[in-house]
């Protein structure tokens, strides 16, 4: 099965990159933008007994690898249920 | 005299080099803040370094694209003026659209800091008249994106053309054609993976990027 994992700075996290990014969109023009945040999207194939375990093992791989819980939050969404072949 | 510019941007940082590159040759070119609105009347060459301008937030080169100076060297160029990046410059002026493709991550995954041999595939007036045709160049790399990316049909218009100037002999970054240089469609704009700056004076491990300085000076 597969996963999308979206991580977020958590609020009042200063977010450098998309400071940046926000001037830079602002010089090319777009002027109604008021804010920038940058995440990451992390795509996961794995293969897990049922549903609740590819949960179980998501959530532990986020608290432990993917994300840092002190400044960062994360979504969990499983996009394909169906058991991987190969 | 030449009249020589060198961009600074938040996170550049071979400026120096460059600068001192430059002096090797008498030529005392000024540092530009990317926050400047024009270019020093009469300039001859506008020089892009390496470094990592803006942390390589977003992606490299992206977000110094966008910045101020950036119209002011659009105009510039239009003028035919010439421009010259190495390394985050050429990630910088590919992103700006001065030149075609993209940079992206080395093959290896891994940062390559070492001497590299390059060859000099096509002789261009403004930027590597100091070199015979196929001759050997030795001088450092130091980039971890620096793998050359364009489509099909840009790969056979820049070889068609004669704008791939300089190709590694050992395509250690994955570059498509291993190619490390490029110039724009006029001939006015190069940009370079590899830093010449650093195979100038006598305590580099190798003198071999005098000859770029040489050619961009017209010596």
């Amino acid at each position: 099965m597969r996963a999308n994992i979206l991580i977020r700075l958590k609020k009042g996290v200063f977010d450098p990159q998309g400071a940046a990014t926000l001037d830079a969109l602002k010089t090319d023009g777009f002027d109604g933008v008021s804010d920038i945040r940058i995440g990451k999207l992390i795509d996961v194939t794995l293969t897990a007994p049922s549903i609740e375990a590819a949960r179980e093992n998501l959530k532990q791989m986020c608290e432990k690898l993917l994300a840092n819980p002190v400044m960062e939050n994360y979504e969990i969404e499983l996009v394909d249920i169906t058991e991987d072949k190969s | 005299m030449t009249k020589v510019a060198i961009v600074v941007f938040p996170g550049t940082n071979r400026e120096k080099d460059m600068q001192d590159a430059f002096a090797a040759f008498g030529v005392k070119a000024v540092f530009v803040s990317h926050t400047e609105t024009a270019l020093p009347a009469g300039l001859d060459l506008l020089v892009f370094p390496g470094g990592f301008s803006y942390g390589d937030y977003l992606r490299c080169g992206a977000i110094a694209a966008r910045a101020p100076i950036i119209r002011a060297a659009k105009e510039y160029a239009k003028k035919g003026g010439k421009i010259f990046g190495v390394c985050n410059g050429f990630q910088i002026l590919c992103e700006a659209g001065f030149l075609p493709g993209v940079l992206t991550r080395n093959v290896s995954g891994r940062f390559v800091c070492k001497q590299v041999d390059l060859v000099a595939e096509n002789i261009d007036k403004n930027f590597t008249a100091a070199f015979k045709t196929k001759e050997t160049i030795r001088i450092p790399v130091a980039h971890g994106e620096g793998s050359y990316q364009a489509n099909d049909e840009t790969l056979r218009r820049l070889s068609g053309d004669g704008r791939i100037l300089l190709t590694y002999q050992e395509n250690f970054n994955g570059s498509r054609d291993a190619i490390a240089g490029v110039t724009d469609e006029k001939g006015a704009v190069f940009g370079m993976m590899p830093h010449p700056e650093n195979a100038v004076l006598p305590h580099h491990a190798s003198r071999d990027g005098r000859k770029f300085f040489e050619s961009l000076l017209g010596l």
